[in-house]
């Protein structure tokens, strides 16, 4: 029995600052030992298809354009790692797994082959709640 | 003035958070038990990122020296 504290993660944005958002969430917990569940849905789902991973996905509503800029200018002057590499950061110093929600799979007609590798699999909805026994985020 | 001698320097400087944690633990994994490895960081989450992530992960923080414009953590990996 694993009794180390866990998060799970309900990714359902994709735009870029929700996910980057999420990928800091995640990289902390996992260096902090925590175990991580991610199921990724809807438009979060159509940011970790293989082709065009890093391609800009914009920023939420309440950014408007000004906040996309500020976001763009940062990102350039402090260097800051893409999202999705945060996530293989994380995926690399701690124990966390990417699933694909299976629901959004059928819904946006995608296969593991259309997904990035990090992405460990399918799950459905029942198995994602079966794993969440700390808490759940939705992002 | 720290007299302890450093085995490995991470100059995180300029780096955004959480770059300078990422840094310590990937040169934690890499370095042996016992040696020292120092942290130079300008980011303000690093001053509390970095002494929760040493004590979760069972290191020692040797050292917190704040400098004019950065801040230096010094830490021994412990097992």
């Amino acid at each position: 029995m694993d009794d180390r504290e866990s998060l799970s993660i309900v990714l359902f944005s994709g735009t870029d600052d929700r996910l980057s958002a999420a990928a800091i969430l995640i990289v902390g917990a996992a260096a902090m030992n925590r175990k991580v569940d991610i199921l990724v849905q809807y438009w979060a789902l159509d940011a970790f298809r293989k082709q065009g991973i890093h391609k800009p996905r914009g920023a939420s509503a309440e950014a408007g354009i000004e906040g996309w800029e500020i976001l763009q200018r940062s990102a350039e002057e402090l260097g800051t790692a893409h999202w999705s590499d945060i996530f293989l950061q994380a995926k690399d110093i701690g124990e966390v797994q990417i699933h694909a929600c299976s629901q959004s799979m059928d819904i946006f007609k995608l296969s593991m082959q259309d997904l990035d590798p990090m992405v460990d699999g399918v799950q459905g909805v029942a198995a994602f709640w079966a794993a969440a026994t700390g808490q759940v985020v939705f992002i | 003035m720290s007299s302890i001698q450093v085995d490995i320097l991470v100059d995180a400087r300029g780096m955004a958070c959480p770059g300078p944690l990422l840094g310590l633990i990937g040169a934690v994994r890499e370095g042996t038990v016992g040696e020292v490895i120092e942290v130079t960081s300008t980011d303000e989450g690093s001053k509390t990122d970095i002494p929760a992530w040493v004590a979760k992960a069972r290191h020692d923080l040797v050292e917190v020296i704040v400098e004019d414009s950065y801040t230096r953590f010094i830490i021994r990996k412990a097992r």
